[in-house]
């Protein structure tokens, strides 16, 4: 096959744009991939919807940076790990205030921050968790509680939980606990924290909540909706229990047989045996 | 007579005209542009609050909504669905570009322009040749790109590179960064190709220049009989390939309105000319004049 000179000339001016251009498009695209990777101590504003479609609907234009009157928000710049242009605030610097208007919601032009989203008590920005009891010094028995009375939504998304002091044995513990069914994400909790480095921290949904499989059923929540108990409770409830220890139903619990300070075996294979056996 | 090398464009229109009126459309050009980024920043450094926002979308005096139609249209490509505040500003900025000329928005908004007409000029003055060519096609093939990865990834992909929005975001928010891009795409114009980035590569250049294809404004060679083959016109033009058939093309009946929607409506071809040939015009004012005579009683 035979090209005349302009031809060929158009075929290979066209092949060398296209190589280019798909070079080009290659490393957009990987480059694309990497940045939908979003720091974890990066927190999007309230309402923002599922961070892959944020990033379809932001369209970068920084006006909830404009309006958010404590300059909470930041708007990525060039080389930040934040994806370029988009709105994010690190709570431990900066928390979000939980403003009654959420004004960056208002003043958001697409659909990137959720306008359905009325009350800020109902944002999701992400999941205060104690992330430390080693360094939380709740834990360790002294009196703090300072996320609990900075959190704006007091006694629902942070409350405490009194604790015996098994230690000193005559103390209680204040222990700051995290209601993901209010818990807003807002950061407060985490920049009031007084250590070093914050022991309660927000994090992402997706990186902060479990989730049971659809089948698990707790027992006395059907019970409540029962109106009753769902077995018969004259059953006396039967252990499996390894040879030589017993069971106090008063309350002591499992008692360990005489010399052993567990009730099991060091080897495994004793229990299943045991097992295996009716013991 | 500016054909020898030495001479700098429009040395003959100085000249003639003064260096104010041939640097007319240019200086305007400048307050534009340095103008419009002007009060964007006047609310976050003076608190003065006319115009939020940045170039992909804003609100001036908190009524009237402006969007970049290109980044919302990688938005509904990434599978979102816009609000009506997003889609009045799209459809207000597509209306002004449709009559004004799409490229209008390269020469006398983009804060990269100024990047690269200072490339160019020193690229001139330097007298660099040569180098690297760019098809002057490849800002299509790189905006099917950036629609094609919006599509693909879900995600507004071009704007996470786009040097246009980062450069301009960038002097509001804060740069970070993308002083490294204005200085590649210095270098690149500067060093590698001529108006290479502008001229070539920009896709979002190319977006507007099919947004203006059929816009009112244009510059039209009105008095082209008055040319004097000075080529000035030739060397400052960012998309020079535009100017010939208007100028140039008398006898094939062609019209003295440059109807290419490359051409960015930058008036400097007006600027440098010392015989005044070129102006700002309508599309419809494209009398096909084939002689001189013709052409002067139809102005007149």
């Amino acid at each position: 096959m035979k090209f005349s000179g302009k031809r060929r000339k158009f075929l290979t001016e066209t092949a060398r744009t296209a190589a280019g251009v798909g070079v080009a498009a290659l490393m957009m695209g990987f480059y694309t991939r990497q940045s939908r990777a979003l720091p974890a101590d990066a927190i999007r504003p309230p309402g923002a919807i599922d961070e892959d479609s944020f990033l379809g609907a932001c369209i970068r234009c920084g006006l909830c940076v404009i309006d958010c009157p404590y300059e909470t928000l930041s708007l990525a710049a060039a080389g930040d790990d934040v994806a370029l242009g988009t709105p994010y605030f690190t709570a431990r610097n900066i928390p979000c205030e939980m403003c009654q208007d959420i004004p960056c919601i208002k003043a958001c032009p697409t659909g990137a921050l959720d306008h359905g989203l009325e009350k800020i008590d109902d944002a999701r920005m992400g999941l205060a968790v104690v992330i430390d009891q080693e360094a939380c010094i709740a834990f360790q028995g002294l009196r703090c509680e300072v996320c609990f009375n900075i959190c704006p939504i007091r006694g629902k998304a942070i409350d405490l939980d009194y604790r015996h002091n098994a230690r000193s044995g005559k103390h209680a513990l204040f222990i700051p606990i995290v209601h993901s069914d209010a818990c807003t994400g807002c950061g407060k909790c985490e920049q009031a924290c007084i250590l070093e480095q914050a022991a309660i921290k927000v994090m992402p949904l997706s990186l902060a909540k479990g989730q049971m499989q659809g089948h698990y059923r707790l027992g006395w929540e059907e019970k409540e909706k029962a109106g009753g108990s769902l077995i018969d409770t004259e059953d006396k409830h039967e252990y499996n229990l390894p040879s030589g220890s017993r069971y106090d139903y008063e309350g002591e619990g499992l008692i360990p047989g005489e010399g052993n300070d567990v009730p099991f075996s060091d080897n495994p294979l004793d229990t299943l045996n045991g097992l295996k056996e009716g013991m | 007579m500016a054909n020898s090398k030495a001479v700098q464009p429009g040395t003959d229109a100085i000249a003639a005209k003064g260096w104010i009126a041939a640097h007319k459309w240019l200086i305007l050009r400048r307050i534009s542009q340095l103008g419009i980024l002007g009060l964007f920043l006047l609310g976050p450094l003076a608190g003065i609050w006319i115009i939020k926002g940045n170039l992909a979308s804003s609100l001036t005096l908190d009524v009237l909504p402006l969007t970049d139609p290109y980044v919302l249209i990688q938005s509904v490509l990434a599978g979102q669905r816009p609000i009506q505040t997003a889609i009045t500003g799209a459809v207000i900025i597509t209306v002004f570009y449709l009559l004004v000329g799409g490229r209008t928005y390269c020469s006398w908004l983009c804060p990269i322009n100024i990047i690269t007409d200072a490339a160019a000029w020193l690229r001139n003055k330097l007298s660099l040749k040569g180098g690297a060519t760019f098809s002057k096609n490849s800002r299509f093939w790189l905006l099917g790109v950036t629609l094609l990865l919006a599509l693909m990834s879900g995600t507004i992909a071009w704007e996470l590179v786009n040097p246009v929005s980062m450069v301009f975001r960038g002097l509001i928010f804060g740069m970070g960064m993308a002083w490294g891009i204005v200085l590649a795409i210095f270098l690149l114009d500067l060093l590698v190709s001529k108006r290479a980035w502008c001229g070539s590569l920009c896709p979002v250049g190319a977006f507007y220049s099919l947004l203006g294809h059929t816009s009112l404004l244009r510059v039209s060679a009105a008095h082209r009989e008055n040319c004097n083959d000075c080529m000035d016109c030739f060397v400052v033009c960012p998309e020079h390939q535009v100017i010939k058939p208007a100028l140039k093309e008398i006898p094939t009946g062609t019209g003295p309105v440059i109807l290419f929607s490359q051409c960015t409506n930058c008036g400097r071809c007006i600027d440098v000319c010392s015989e005044n040939v070129f102006q700002f015009d309508f599309r419809f004012n494209n009398t096909k004049t084939t002689s001189v005579a013709n052409k002067h009683e139809v102005l007149s």
